[in-house]
């Protein structure tokens, strides 16, 4: 791995799977780079756990996320087809550590 | 019927700031607002939060910056019809819109400007088959008189604050209470789900956690929730009423029918004016869309400023628009 740049592999609604390459120094939070990536994300609310559009499984590399703040909890409960490994991507800022993570978009379209 | 000149859709800060541009061109404005009180999200979801972008402001906070802008159209007198919903518009022969809200207010108007920020919260729907062949007969989306639940059955679903509170009141009131949840756990609201538990093992209410909704069933009224356990065992709920509280989730709403060119849930407008692809009809701040658009405050003032200055041609057709600073010429209220 080179300095602050991980791989994130993204499996899209369809199910196909690809690899991302991230820079871990910048201040771009997960749901951005998709977006940025050109993964269909709606992101509605522009980052403020507010319409859950960019609502993502996290399939592997669960555990070395941050943990999620109460606001993010709130919305993930709400949602009809979130679980345990359930995250919201403009609430995540990956690290050196996140190296390797899987996931999967779940976020609504409409 | 009021008249205007101009009718905004939503009484954010763009939209505010919209009647203040108006206003130096002598252009009236009616804004019409879904939510009970002006602001838009400022005032609904951040009022203590602090923005740092606004010009001339090193830190302002929401509430404050929507309580000067309001100080700020004052001399322009804009009127306000709040916590009703646009469901339609009717163009007339002369161009002219009428705009009618959810509580029949209607409103005659020049020109539509739709600066409806996110859109409006609706009620997020689970993906269920048939779903909304129950809806009002039996399927509610939220709880608006918990005495109509007296002495039915009743089932809930969801994982959050409204699912747990409305658990826990309706276990009271109505005859029998089921909860369903996907998860096995409550993340996000510890004290609520600790009264919710505490009730099903009182045995009060019907707890059904890891549990899936599949399916509904009826005749031309609800009868019972079908839900699989991640056993992939099928069980059937009877129930007079079936509540998903699953939040709320931005929509453009009756906007989406209005022949707009839409992307992504957004209005795509042109940038020379902020114009839609129907003449008459403006589109500020987050709601619209354009190559390099950015979801600020700031840029929705722009977008305001410009759009006036295109609006003002079906306003005023027999008068030619000169530029004028506020610097040189104050303001001229009405």
């Amino acid at each position: 791995m080179e300095d602050n740049l991980i791989q994130v592999t993204v499996v899209d609604r369809d199910g196909s799977e690809n690899t991302i390459e991230i820079p871990t120094d910048i201040n771009l939070s997960l749901m951005e780079i998709l977006k940025a990536s050109a993964y269909d994300i709606l992101a509605t609310c522009g980052g403020m756990a507010l319409c859950a559009t960019c609502h993502v499984e996290v399939l592997e590399g669960l555990d070395n996320l941050p943990e999620a703040s109460d606001q993010e909890l709130d919305m993930l409960d709400t949602l009809p087809d979130a679980d345990r490994q359930s995250r919201l991507a403009c609430q995540l800022h990956l690290h050196n550590n996140n190296n390797g993570m899987k996931i999967k978009l779940k976020g609504s379209l409409q | 019927m009021i008249n205007t000149d101009i009718c905004i859709i939503g009484a954010g800060p763009v939209g505010l700031f919209a009647v203040f541009e108006a206003g130096l061109l002598k252009m009236r404005c009616h804004l019409i607002d879904v939510l009970p009180q002006v602001g838009g999200q400022l005032s609904e979801i951040y009022p203590h939060k602090p923005i740092y972008d606004i010009p001339g402001y090193p830190s302002i906070t929401a509430q404050e910056l929507i309580d000067n802008q309001l100080e700020q159209i004052k001399p322009f007198a804009p009127t306000f019809t709040l916590g009703e919903r646009v469901e339609q518009i009717e163009k007339q022969d002369d161009g002219s819109f009428i705009i009618a809200t959810s509580d029949e207010t209607k409103v005659h108007a020049q020109v539509i400007v739709i600066a409806g920020g996110l859109g409006c919260f609706e009620p997020r729907k689970p993906e269920i088959q048939n779903l909304h062949l129950f809806e009002g007969k039996g399927v509610d989306y939220m709880v608006k008189d918990p005495a109509k639940y007296a002495d039915k059955r009743i089932v809930i679903a969801g994982g959050g604050d409204s699912a747990l509170d409305w658990t826990y009141h309706l276990a009271d009131i109505a005859q029998q209470v089921t909860l369903i949840h996907r998860s096995d756990s409550f993340r996000g609201a510890p004290d609520s789900a600790e009264k919710v538990f505490k009730l099903a093992q009182q045995g009060k209410i019907n707890l059904l956690l890891s549990h899936n909704l599949s399916n509904i069933h009826g005749n031309g009224t609800l009868t019972s929730v079908e839900t699989i356990n991640k056993d992939k065992e099928t069980i059937a709920v009877e129930a007079d009423y079936f509540i998903p509280l699953y939040g709320l989730t931005p929509k453009l709403g009756p906007i989406a029918g209005w022949g707009l060119n839409i992307d992504k849930n957004a209005i795509e407008v042109n940038t020379f004016d902020y114009s839609t692809n129907v003449e008459r009809i403006y589109a500020i701040g987050d709601i619209n869309t354009y190559p390099g658009k950015l979801k600020l405050i700031l840029c929705g003032y722009h977008e305001a400023a410009l759009m006036c200055q295109s609006a003002f041609k079906f306003v005023y057709p027999d008068q030619k628009l000169t530029f004028k600073y506020t610097t040189v010429n104050g303001i001229n209220t009405f």
